[in-house]
């Protein structure tokens, strides 16, 4: 996919919240691209909610600025914003229908009857709730309710829709199918959309580009892909995911490549490239590796670049996976490795020694 | 057969119900029989009979009062349900800290009687009263001000005190009722603070207006006492002639008439009040 060069749609410079002594944000910069869906993950109390709220208009920051499609928000309010929002309780009118409650927003900019009426039902259709207009408020289901606010949102055209975590009333199921519905209306539409959640599966799933939250700060900001391969720090690695993380640490540099010494694995190198700048190898303590980079070799026919042998200790059948904890020689806490339960391939039970292989483009660095 | 928990829930409130039956529902079915009695004299004559409803229906005595009783009720109503709002609405909204001390506050009136709360307003209001002191010694009148009291402003003015309390209670807690994210929602729909309160807080808090409407307004219909102490002879109002009927004018039948007219009268606002209240509320589950 070639895509135009990105557009910024808001601009977040130097924000911080105060309430009282406690310290909510403590400086966010971001920006966040035009028909971008972006994330705010995060631990509940990281501050997302907050950094959202204040970009509908409903926050105002200590300190920073907004600027929403070259517009600075300062004193703008929350009326007066290109943003919609679909609340988390989803906030739909009980003493209007659904299609009061769709063309609510349309009704306030004074647009004639029957355009109205025609944008409710075109909205109403993009849900997926065509037809279902005249029904009371009280008479949808769980489902239903969240996608009569996303169409009161999307009617309104708005530059941003903010989606503060609007999938975590819904059972998995249909959370599932909602992330894919979502994911592609978006795309369809090309509005910017932010979305607000403490679920990593579902960053993952839909967002472009998500922003790991830690108590008000950015830990870091990158694609799904990027920040499951190369999260920044460990707090980063074991929120995206699972991951193992072993003492190491760097013994030289030679020739483009990092010596290092894992107890647990052994000493290899590792090209340069996989060292993130500004790394200070004196203070390498630690690596990572995904249980599924680490395989179990079960008949010694797959090729892996390095095998040490291990001891299973537990298992834990996931159906289309087994995850097995594996004691390495040399590391006290039992490491997770997955594994794909595929045809023909038995679970090994515990007690059983068994190779491990592994290779070190998947080793991950923190400080 | 009686299972056990239908005999259970029946045991835990036959006191109640008994009590209920004895003191609201006997004397009502008394107060039904003997409007249909008449009085000679000093014995009750037991024919059924009409006559007292086209007596209660005819003259125009009785359509006086009734109408005053219910033009001052209203008045009272509309006065105190209005002054209610804003402080059930600042209540909701903007104390933060403390809302139980606010309302124990809002409820201090109950402390004394009633009866000595409508003296003091004759206190108040009186012809050497607080009122015309005070302004007789600031040098604004040079005669006590005699329009203050007894007549129905007297009256609404002490009712809607009285009532106060009963009417901001309940619009308090529907406005409490009201989930805060619908009205950042209006906001974000791009409703400013007037479009969003006519839209979504007021439909919202309509059953407690309802309830406060209804609270103040039957009870002040029938108020006496009232009426009585500080309402002289404009201000006499229905229950005083029901009143007199069962006690100096010795006819019982006749004021029980009276009485179920303008039992039935005042109940007949009250469903409309009651309809209207829902229709503008909208469907409120």
């Amino acid at each position: 996919m070639t895509s135009p060069l990105p557009k910024p749609i808001i601009d977040l410079t130097g924000i911080t919240k105060s309430f009282g002594t406690f310290q909510a944000l403590k400086g966010i910069n971001a920006t966040i691209n035009e028909g971008e869906f972006f994330s705010l993950l995060g631990p509940s109390g990281c501050g997302k909610t907050t950094l959202l709220r204040m970009i509908a208009g409903f926050e105002t920051p200590t300190d920073g600025t907004i600027v929403i499609a070259g517009q600075d928000m300062a004193g703008v309010p929350a009326n007066r914003r290109p943003t919609n929002m679909v609340f988390q309780s989803y906030a739909i009118f009980p003493h209007l229908s659904v299609a009061e409650n769709v063309g609510y927003g349309l009704k306030t900019r004074k647009l004639p009857k029957a355009e109205i009426a025609q944008e409710v039902e075109q909205a109403l259709q993009m849900v997926d709730l065509g037809g279902l207009g005249s029904r009371a408020a009280h008479e949808l289901s769980g489902g239903q309710r969240q996608r009569v606010a996303l169409a009161r949102a999307l009617v309104m055209k708005p530059k941003v829709v903010l989606l503060d975590e609007p999938l975590s009333a819904l059972d998995k199921k249909l959370r599932d199918q909602m992330q894919v519905e979502l994911r592609q209306l978006q795309q369809r539409l090309g509005i910017t959309f932010i979305l607000v959640t403490h679920d990593q599966e579902e960053a993952l799933t839909m967002s472009d580009r998500i922003a790991v939250m830690f108590d008000g700060r950015i830990a870091q900001l990158a694609t799904p892909e990027e920040l499951y391969r190369r999260p920044v720090d460990r707090r980063v690695a074991s929120f995206i995911g699972v991951m193992n993380f072993l003492d190491a640490r760097a013994t030289g540099r030679m020739n483009g490549h990092l010596a290092l010494d894992i107890p647990a694995l052994g000493s290899i190198e590792l090209p340069s490239a996989q060292v993130p700048e500004g790394l200070d190898l004196r203070n390498l303590e630690t690596i990572g590796i995904r249980p599924e980079m680490l395989t179990i070799l079960f008949d010694g026919s797959e090729q892996t670049e390095h095998v040490v042998r291990g001891e299973v200790t537990g298992t834990a059948y996931y159906g289309d996976m087994t995850y097995y904890s594996v004691r390495l020689p040399g590391h006290a806490e039992d490491v997770t490795i997955s594994m794909r339960n595929t045809a023909g391939r038995s679970i090994v039970p515990p007690g059983s020694e068994v190779p491990v292989g592994w290779g070190a483009d998947s080793i991950v660095l923190f400080q | 057969m009686l299972t056990g928990e239908r005999r259970q829930g029946l045991a835990l409130i036959s006191p109640t119900l008994l009590y209920s039956l004895l003191m609201l529902a006997a004397p009502l079915v008394m107060v039904l029989t003997f409007s249909f009695w008449s009085q000679n004299y000093l014995e009750l004559d037991t024919t059924l009979t009409l006559d007292n409803y086209r007596e209660a229906w005819s003259k125009p005595i009785y359509s006086t009062l009734i109408f005053r009783s219910l033009k001052i009720s209203l008045i009272v109503t509309l006065v105190t349900v209005v002054l209610a709002f804003p402080i059930a609405y600042y209540l909701s909204f903007h104390v933060k800290q403390r809302k139980a001390l606010w309302l124990f506050l809002i409820t201090v009136p109950f402390w004394t009687s009633y009866l000595l709360r409508v003296f003091l307003w004759k206190v108040i209001l009186g012809y050497n009263g607080v009122l015309n002191t005070a302004l007789k010694g600031v040098g604004i009148i040079e005669e006590p001000l005699t329009f203050l009291l007894y007549n129905a402003n007297a009256v609404v003015l002490t009712l809607a005190h009285a009532w106060a309390p009963f009417a901001i209670l309940p619009i308090f807690v529907a406005l409490e009722k009201i989930d805060r994210s619908l009205l950042e929602a209006a906001e974000d729909l791009g409703d400013g603070p007037v479009r969003r309160f006519f839209r979504i807080t007021l439909p919202l808090a309509m059953p407690g207006v309802v309830a406060s409407t209804l609270i103040v307004l039957i009870p002040t219909v029938g108020d006496f006492i009232t009426p009585k102490l500080v309402g002289g002879t404009d201000g006499l109002m229905i229950a005083n002639m029901i009143q007199i009927q069962f006690g100096k004018a010795n006819n019982a039948p006749l004021g029980a008439a009276l009485a179920l007219s303008s039992m039935l009268i005042v109940a007949s606002i009250s469903a409309v009040i009651f309809l209207l209240g829902k229709r503008f509320g909208g469907k409120v589950q």
